[in-house]
């Protein structure tokens, strides 16, 4: 199966107050496939997400999407580049101003996008399993919940690249399984470019096509579910020993590819 | 190694802040004159900033007059002075106490508002957010709070200024037993447009530097519920001082105005 790139991290540099996150990274993104970011917490998967959605500019290198760099586009091409993304922030980031129902037909109605938006909304509501939430609001719900409406409010407007930040992190295994579950589900029905950071192995293994291994600024290890969990990395090691399926098991977990 | 810590890299931080300032106003004005914002996004706002800043307003614009006229009555009536009463509080009102005083209360209820949601909006990855999906936040969250503030605080004005002057002939007819015609007599001769024009020009810039300072502050909120806290402190000890100082350069330049267009009769 041939590759095509969607996303091109080159030699990418950011530092905050003098302490460099990111020291030359570089990464391939392949289109319409899963490709998981593993790393501990606090090594810049995090700011990596942010470089690709442009909400960060590198000090240094380059990010391209669909081969246009980033820091070369107008302000419009780069808006338009930005409608064809979507993200999962870790902690949600729902709109605390706003009830369930506004929080999931926001970019719908920010973009005047027509057609019955109210249908939507419970389509969308229904896919992640919260129907009949319109009214509520964000502090009324649990932090699975709130992910699950995030979730909703990302789908609605289909993006072709999702970008999904820890989207496990502090939930139970039982809540974090139904994130994971929706998340494949999603992928299977729109077929898109996912990008996914995390340290949770389990959800790494159930969704992935492609893993990066981020430590200390730079891709430490890469490649497909084989060649990656075969590699001789420690880290990976570490990361495959923390799981709970026997590692001997691993490459032949997922096939999706 | 001190020169450095204590005297450039604050000055540096305090100059890239005041660019990083003024690159934010541009765009907003650019955006503001360039794309009509909707009116579902206005009107919350329009009712927050001037609705319900309005009893406020009354109150203490009432209060300040009332003080204002039994300072002037008890300062003035040794002298057999008492009659520029009226005036003096109608003229204190509209050039001065009418627009500082407002500006000071919607500083403290409105812009410090402002740049806390702002400031728990960006801490919380809620504008980020907004970004990711296509949405300028400037055009969302900021064009909207600098128009309704500029349509608002004039009007604000006038209502703070009014029930001040309404405020001191109170006190002046009931308390120190003047006659309507001696508080009110002067005022009809001595006020004039330029007045009116002066409360108008300095409610507006007040308004507009009010919400400039909160919004920025606000965006550039970092450290979770304390950097909101910190903002906020910091939105409101600017906006007091920036109002101060900018009122001096005003009521120079004004006066100055007036001299040049009506002389020195």
């Amino acid at each position: 199966m041939d590759l095509i790139s969607l996303i091109d991290v080159k030699n990418v540099w950011k530092s905050y107050n003098g302490i460099a996150v990111l020291k030359g990274l570089t990464l391939t993104i392949p289109k319409s496939a899963v490709t998981v970011i593993l790393g501990r917490s606090g090594v810049g998967k995090s700011v990596l997400l942010k470089q690709i959605l442009g909400l960060e500019t590198p000090d240094n290198g380059q990010i391209e999407v669909n081969g246009k760099d980033l820091e070369t586009l107008s302000p419009k091409e780069r808006a338009e580049l930005t409608n064809l993304m979507g993200m999962l922030f870790q902690h949600s980031a729902l709109f605390d101003s706003m009830n369930i129902e506004e929080n999931v037909a926001f970019a719908l109605r920010a973009h005047n996008i027509e057609g019955d938006i109210e249908q939507k909304v419970a389509t969308a509501l229904d896919d992640v399993g919260l129907s009949g939430y319109q009214k509520k609001l964000t502090s009324e719900l649990s932090g699975g919940q709130k992910r699950r409406i995030a979730l909703a409010r990302l789908l609605i407007y289909e993006p072709e690249i999702l970008l999904f930040d820890e989207p496990t992190a502090g939930l139970d295994p039982i809540t974090g399984d139904q994130i994971i579950s929706l998340i494949y589900e999603t992928q299977k029905k729109l077929q898109a470019t996912s990008v996914i950071v995390t340290h949770d192995i389990q959800l790494a293994l159930k969704v992935g096509n492609y893993f990066a291994l981020h430590d200390e600024g730079v891709i430490k290890a890469y490649g497909d579910r084989n060649s990656f969990f075969s590699d001789s990395n420690q880290l990976v090691q570490e990361f495959i020993s923390h799981s709970t399926l026997p590692p001997h098991l691993l490459p032949k977990l997922g096939g999706k590819t | 190694m001190i020169f450095q810590k204590f005297i450039l890299n604050p000055t540096s931080n305090w100059l890239s802040g005041i660019g990083r300032y003024t690159v934010m106003v541009a765009s907003v004005l650019r955006l503001s004159l360039s794309k009509r914002p909707k009116w579902s996004l206005l009107v919350p706002h329009l009712y927050e900033i001037g609705v319900r800043s309005l009893p406020l307003i009354c109150l203490t614009g009432l209060a300040t007059g009332m003080v204002l006229s039994a300072q002037s009555f008890f300062q003035l009536s040794d002298k057999g002075l008492t009659g520029v009463t009226g005036i003096m509080v109608a003229k204190s009102m509209l050039v001065e106490i009418g627009p500082i005083l407002t500006s000071f209360m919607i500083t403290g209820r409105v812009g410090a508002s402002i740049c806390a949601e702002l400031g728990s909006m960006k801490v919380t990855e809620q504008v980020d957010a907004m970004v990711s999906m296509g949405v300028r936040p400037l055009e969302y969250l900021v064009v909207p709070r600098y128009l309704s503030m500029a349509i608002m605080m004039p009007v604000l004005t006038i209502f703070s200024s009014a029930c001040g002057i309404f405020g001191g002939w109170l006190l002046a007819t009931q308390l120190y037993e003047m006659t309507s015609q001696t508080f009110l007599d002067p005022i009809s001769v001595y006020l004039t447009n330029y007045d009116i024009i002066s409360n108008f020009v300095k409610s507006w810039l007040f308004g507009l530097l009010v919400v400039s300072i909160a919004c920025y502050k606000g965006f550039h909120t970092k450290g979770g519920a304390a950097g909101v806290g910190r903002s906020t402190t910091s939105c409101v000890v600017i906006s007091y001082c920036a109002i101060l100082g900018i009122n001096f350069l005003l009521t120079i330049i004004l006066n100055d105005i007036y001299w040049i267009i009506y002389g020195f009769n």
